[in-house]
């Protein structure tokens, strides 16, 4: 227990130095994006990792919220960062329509109805026009033109999301929920309205994900539809982040958030300009082998599989 | 007024009735045996009491209440706790946050809830096991986690399906003993059981049923004596001699 609270302490005093031992704009801005997948991968991680429910469609969550922002600037005429919070309330109103809908399936169903929930959010932020700007998307102008003040306004953002989560975790609906992922008509004899515990759960989840859009949107200052309700750059990346870093524990899309970025960039970049320039297509492949390798590995993840990974590379350790 | 009341219950799956205008009463305090062969419907009529099936006809009163069309968590706040036959622990759950899960039925706080668990899990002889894996639990630790999770939702009428198939001697033994204790403890119990030493030493009247139909109902005595009870189980010939 007090080993963990040191490591936390040291992490913490780590990230709040950061941008002050890195002067570097570019890995700032890779940490930045990193802290926002801490926040995306998270709020994924409640609902599919501790609830059993796992959606492919978070990019439903993270679009709406990110539209919010960006819909407040070009019809509103109000500042974007209003979207933190009111993206994440937007974003819950979709949830209860999602839910409604995807609640009355289960398992792989569930997962379907959520993907083919995300396409149908995506058509419709392509055609309504009207209030969208459709293909053309939402241009912004930057409250800042340093990486300081996004950064913190990340950080908090994510240290608030785990540290929420947390909370709900160790609480009763946190019991809740991960009796509802292990058997959902147990819970229902044992007095639990599944119904409801799982679209609290969504509710919760949806806000994160959608404050995560409004900061997006803040940030690079530019969306499209195919950019925010991507499935591939947004809700398989949610799940990624999940399960490489480990599903149902606390720091696991922490840990896998970070993982994630590196990986992505370092193959969008071609290992830093070092490489061929073709590695860079190859980035999807390598995300591919990546899952399949944490499947057949370490099921549970990097923070959830951390006792293995030690054992094995502390038994490589004298052989070496 | 009996605890719990069947009137001509019918459920039917398609063209099959698996329960065919069942009607019987469970009077408070006391243990009724439910049994039947395979396939008769007796866990159908679970399934219907705690609404994981939707009746077909009929009704179900429970504390002079109809209870049906009731969502499963709403009967279990009203106070019927169950059990499963083919166990269902939550497997990648402690022990105690199963039974802890289901206390919060009745408690709002997790010092409250835990403090619940365990007293239960010490009245099932399970808090050796608190801090155990539920899925590493062996099987007949699993079905008393089952009557722990339900007896944690603090219920008055307590429905066991077929707790005791699967267990060895001693344990079946200490698993009469747990039901004694829990009849003891003024929960009343409708129970289905293949075993016959169990469902005849603990039963105060017993309600038989076969193909969705009740063919007797009485003490274990009359009921072992009867005539179409030994056809159900046994064949025609016996039922003759």
């Amino acid at each position: 227990m007090k080993s963990k609270n040191i490591t936390l302490i040291v992490l913490g005093i780590f990230f709040l130095l950061f941008p002050f031992i890195i002067r570097s704009e570019y890995y700032q801005h890779l940490v930045i994006i990193a802290l926002m997948w801490v926040v995306i991968g998270s709020s994924w991680n409640l609902l599919a990792g501790y609830t059993g429910q796992v959606s492919f469609g978070h990019a439903i969550f993270f679009g709406v919220g990110a539209y919010t922002a960006g819909i407040f600037v070009t019809k509103l005429e109000i500042s974007a960062w209003w979207g933190m919070l009111f993206g994440g309330f937007a974003a819950m109103l979709i949830a209860l329509f999602v839910g409604w809908v995807c609640f009355r399936l289960r398992g792989p169903y569930f997962a379907l109805a959520t993907l083919a929930g995300s396409e149908i959010i995506r058509l419709v932020a392509t055609n309504w026009e009207s209030l969208t700007d459709g293909m053309v998307g939402i241009l912004i102008i930057q409250s800042f033109r340093s990486k300081l003040p996004y950064y913190y306004i990340v950080l908090g953002l994510a240290a608030a999301c785990i540290y929420a989560i947390h909370l709900v975790i160790k609480s009763k609906w946190g019991y809740y929920f991960v009796s509802i992922r292990e058997d959902q008509d147990a819970a229902e004899s044992l007095g639990i309205n599944t119904t409801l515990y799982k679209n609290i759960s969504l509710l919760i989840s949806a806000f994160f994900a959608g404050s995560a859009g409004a900061f997006y949107m803040n940030y690079m200052a530019f969306i499209d539809p195919h950019v925010v309700f991507s499935l591939h750059y947004i809700s398989i990346m949610a799940i990624l982040v999940g399960i490489v870093g480990g599903v149902a524990t606390i720091m696991g899309p922490a840990v896998g958030a970070f993982v994630m970025v590196g990986v992505q960039e370092t193959f969008r970049s071609a290992f830093f300009g070092i490489a061929p320039r073709w590695i860079s297509e190859a980035h999807a492949l390598v995300f591919g082998l990546l899952v399949i390798f944490v499947i057949m590995f370490m099921a549970n993840g990097i923070v959830g599989d951390w006792g293995k990974i030690r054992r094995v590379l502390l038994r490589s350790r004298p052989s070496a | 007024m009996p605890l719990l009341e069947l009137k001509k219950l019918v459920k039917d799956f398609g063209g099959l009735k698996a329960v065919n205008e069942v009607s019987f009463q469970v009077e408070k305090g006391e243990i009724l045996g439910l049994i039947g062969p395979n396939g008769s419907g007796k866990t159908t009529i679970f399934n219907c009491i705690n609404n994981f099936y939707p009746i077909t006809k009929g009704d179900v009163i429970f504390k002079g209440k109809s209870i049906k069309g009731l969502k499963p968590h709403k009967v279990c706040h009203l106070g019927i706790g169950r059990t499963f036959q083919v166990v269902k622990p939550l497997a990648r759950m402690t022990v105690l946050e199963n039974v802890t899960a289901s206390a919060f039925c009745r408690f709002n706080t997790i010092r409250e809830a835990q403090k619940e668990a365990v007293r239960i899990l010490e009245f099932c002889n399970l808090d050796n096991s608190k801090e155990k894996l539920a899925k590493s639990l062996p099987i007949g630790s699993r079905k008393r986690l089952e009557i722990a999770r339900a007896l944690a939702t603090r219920p008055d009428l307590i429905l066991l399906d077929e707790t005791a198939a699967g267990l060895n001697p001693s344990e079946l033994d200490e698993a009469i003993d747990l039901i004694r204790r829990i009849r003891e403890s003024g929960i009343t119990i409708l129970i289905v059981e293949h075993i016959m030493k169990l469902i005849m030493s603990i039963s105060d009247r017993i309600h038989a049923i076969n193909f969705g139909q009740t063919i007797a109902e009485g003490s274990p005595k009359e009921v072992a004596n009867n005539p179409a009870v030994i056809e159900a189980y046994l064949g025609e010939e016996y039922a003759r001699s």
